[in-house]
């Protein structure tokens, strides 16, 4: 093979993506509504816990959940890790936090984005309160991140 | 039947969601290689250039930079025609998502004056219901002004008037891996296409 300069050899951006819709079922589907409409819910289990994003099936008997009750929206960091480099699909382009956060009345704790000004802004068991999207159409990503109660969340 | 849900009173009036966009997406910088960067310089100068590995092998269009049948190389480039016959179409009628085309369109695999594998192209400036198997072709270039090195730069083939070729070779059919040929010049129905593998079917 002749030798080629690197200039001869073409490239270019290549997309691929699939526009996937995906039907929710009436127990995600009203999760994502109380997205929509600035509401969290839950799903109430046969123990009487109530599970967050709610579940479909009882964790341990299996059976259908069909009690689904609100919670929050407020709650509670459960545990947390900062990210200190975010990456361009991330939800905040500034350094955040992963978390769990435990909204009020709920017994399980959902993933979510926190914003903070720093690493030493955030503690396990701080409260957060959950900042929405203007335009919301029933997505996780209505709900953007959550930031913390004291630093101007309704508290 | 689902479940009977219940649900807190601040969403028992308003309309559920009932689906989600999930969509899947991938970014790449794909890099051609050497051979279809050559192939791809020679469409900005609205030439079709093919390969080959030897003077008698096969020339390959668009080039993948080897023969598979050789296992080698194809070093030696050779300028295609523009015309070439219909080897095979299907006629779109369904949207699809990214799709600008018209429907009902015509998708072929044209297999073009001197090469020895087909490319996939449109066919416009005919009824999609009329393009066939056999029929002769020509491409038609975007303007000048808008030639890139892409194969879009052949904006689509468009019938050139010659009578269909009714011995048109199905590439690959001579040595057992085609789909399907014209017998004595009847076109390949069901009935007629043969198996490559088994042999069975068709008229031997």
């Amino acid at each position: 093979m002749t030798e080629q300069d690197a200039g001869a050899i073409l490239s270019a951006p290549l997309i691929i993506e699939y526009p996937f819709k995906r039907t929710t079922g009436p127990v995600i589907g009203a999760f994502l509504t109380g997205l929509r409409e600035q509401v969290l819910v839950g799903s109430k289990a046969a123990d009487g816990r109530v599970i967050v994003p709610p579940a479909e099936f009882d964790p341990v008997s299996g059976e259908d959940l069909t009690e689904l009750v609100e919670v929050g929206p407020a709650g509670e960091i459960t545990t947390w890790a900062w990210v200190t480099h975010p990456h361009e699909k991330h939800p905040l382009d500034q350094p955040f936090a992963w978390a769990l956060i435990k909204p009020d009345g709920a017994d399980t704790p959902m993933l979510g984005a926190v914003a903070a000004d720093g690493i030493d802004a955030l503690a396990t068991g701080a409260r957060v309160t959950p900042v929405w999207a203007e335009e919301r159409e029933g997505h996780i990503n209505d709900l953007t991140h959550w930031v913390l109660e004291a630093e101007g969340g309704a508290a | 039947m689902p479940p009977e849900i219940s649900l807190p009173a601040s969403l028992q009036d308003v309309e559920q969601v009932r689906s989600v966009r999930t969509p899947a997406r991938l970014d790449y910088e794909f890099t051609a290689g050497e051979a279809s960067s050559r192939f791809l310089k020679g469409i900005t100068q609205k030439k079709i250039i093919g390969q080959r590995a030897t003077p008698e092998s096969r020339v390959y269009v668009p080039p993948r930079g080897a023969d598979p049948e050789l296992g080698a190389t194809t070093p030696i480039e050779v300028e295609v025609a523009q015309v070439g016959t219909v080897t095979s179409f299907c006629m779109v009628n369904v949207a699809f998502y990214g799709s600008v085309m018209e429907l009902p369109y015509t998708s072929a695999l044209i297999l073009l004056d001197g090469a020895d594998l087909s490319i996939m192209h449109l066919i416009q400036e005919i009824p999609a219901d009329e393009v066939r198997i056999g029929m002769r072709v020509e491409a038609v270039w975007r303007d000048d002004a808008d030639i890139e090195p892409t194969l879009e730069s052949i904006k689509w083939f468009r019938p050139n008037g010659e009578p269909d070729d009714p011995n048109v070779r199905i590439p690959g059919e001579d040595h057992g891996t085609g789909l399907g040929s014209w017998v004595g010049g009847v076109a390949p129905t069901e009935a007629l296409i043969r198996n490559p593998r088994t042999g069975e079917g068709g008229q031997a």
